[in-house]
C-alpha cells in the first residue's frame, strides 16, 4: 500500500511563501484567490499489509521526522 | 579546552569554526563525522554552519537525527557546552535541543551581510567576556533565520533570560528580532550570526573572538 503525506504549515504561522503566490495570482487576473497556503506532499511505498498499523507507523514517521510539529501540521491517507 | 566540530555532508563552515577554536583553545580541534556515534572526551562542541544534507526534507532536520547527534543530545543533557552556528542552529531546534523552529525569512530571499547584534544577556557562558559591550558585529548568511516559537515559549525564554542575542535591524523578520537563544540550563546556544568568521582582522572584524573566550572562560 501507499501512504500520501500532506504537510503544511500551521494556521497561525506566517506562510510569505503562499501569500507571494496569492498575490502573483491575483496579477494574473485570478481575482477569486483571497489566500495561499504552501505545503509539501511525501508519497511512501509501504510493505505493510494491515491498514491500522500502516496508519500507526506513518503517524510515528510524521511526528519524528517527516513533520515539524512546533510550525508544522499534517495530514495522510493510505491508499491501497 | 578540548574541543570538537560536529562534519555533516554538506557542513561549510566546519573549517572555520576549527580555526576558531584552534586559535582560541590553542589545541588542536577534533573533528567528528556524522556517522560516528561516540564524541571524543572534549569540552565544547560545535554544530557549524552549511547546508547538511542538502538542507532536504527542512533545514537540519536530516542532521538533527545522525547517530552523532544522539550522543550529543545525551551529553547536552548532561551539561557539555555546545553551540550550533546558522545551519547549526537549525540542526539544534530539529534535534530538540532548542525551543522553536527556524523558517524561510520574511522577505524570501537569502541574506548575506554584516549584521549588528545586541547582547540581551551579558552574564551567559558565550558572552560573559565581552564584558561592557552590549552591541557586536558579525556576519549573517542564511535563506531560513526567521525564528519562531509560541507566546508560551517566547515568554519562559524571557522569563529564563534565554534570548542571548537580538538583531539590531531585523534581517529576516524573527519574532521579537531573536539571533541567539540558548536552552533552560544555559550550556546550549544557537545562533544564526556567525561568530566564527568574526575571528581575524582580515575578516572585517573579530567580535566572534569574545564568544570562544567566553566558554574558555566559563570552564576555567
Amino acid at each position: 500500500m501507499k501512504a500520501i503525506i500532506h504537510i503544511g504549515l500551521k494556521s497561525g504561522v506566517l506562510d510569505p511563501q503562499g501569500r507571494t503566490i496569492a498575490r502573483s495570482l491575483s496579477h494574473l487576473g485570478f481575482e477569486n484567490v483571497t489566500a495561499a497556503r504552501q505545503g509539501k506532499t511525501i508519497e511512501l511505498e509501504l510493505n505493510n499489509t494491515d491498514k491500522t498499523t500502516a496508519e500507526n507507523e506513518v503517524k510515528d514517521m510524521c511526528e519524528k521526522l517527516l513533520a515539524n510539529t512546533v510550525i508544522e501540521d499534517y495530514r495522510f491517507e493510505i491508499v491501497d | 579546552m578540548k574541543t570538537a566540530v560536529i562534519v555533516f555532508p554538506a557542513s561549510n563552515c566546519d573549517r572555520d569554526a576549527q580555526v576558531a577554536l584552534e586559535k582560541v583553545s590553542r589545541r588542536p580541534v577534533e573533528m567528528v563525522w556524522h556517522g560516528e556515534t561516540t564524541l571524543p572526551p572534549v569540552d565544547f562542541v560545535v554544530i557549524p554552519g552549511g547546508f547538511s544534507y542538502g538542507d532536504y526534507l527542512r533545514s537540519g532536520a536530516i542532521a538533527a537525527r545522525s547517530p552523532i547527534m544522539q550522543d550529543v543530545i545525551k551529553k547536552a543533557g548532561q551539561g557539555l557546552p555546545v553551540a550550533g552556528f546558522c545551519n547549526g542552529f537549525q540542526v539544534l531546534t530539529e534535534s530538540g535541543l532548542l525551543p522553536g523552529a527556524l523558517m524561510r525569512n520574511k522577505g524570501l530571499r537569502f541574506v548575506c551581510r554584516q549584521q549588528t547584534l545586541n547582547i540581551k544577556n551579558p552574564s551567559s557562558m558565550f558572552t560573559k567576556s565581552y564584558k561592557e559591550r552590549s552591541e557586536i558585529t558579525m556576519p549573517v548568511a542564511h535563506f531560513d533565520g526567521n525564528y519562531y516559537a509560541d507566546d508560551e515559549t517566547l515568554n519562559k525564554l524571557r522569563k529564563n533570560k534565554q534570548i542571548i542575542f537580538t538583531y539590531k535591524d531585523n534581517p529576516n523578520g524573527s519574532v521579537n528580532d531573536i539571533a541567539g537563544i540558548c536552552n533552560e540550563a544555559g550550556n546550549v546556544l544557537g545562533m544564526m550570526p556567525h561568530p566564527e568568521r568574526a575571528i581575524d582582522p582580515m575578516h572585517g572584524g573579530t567580535d566572534g573572538l569574545d564568544l570562544f573566550k567566553s566558554v574558555l572562560e566559563s570552564l576555567r
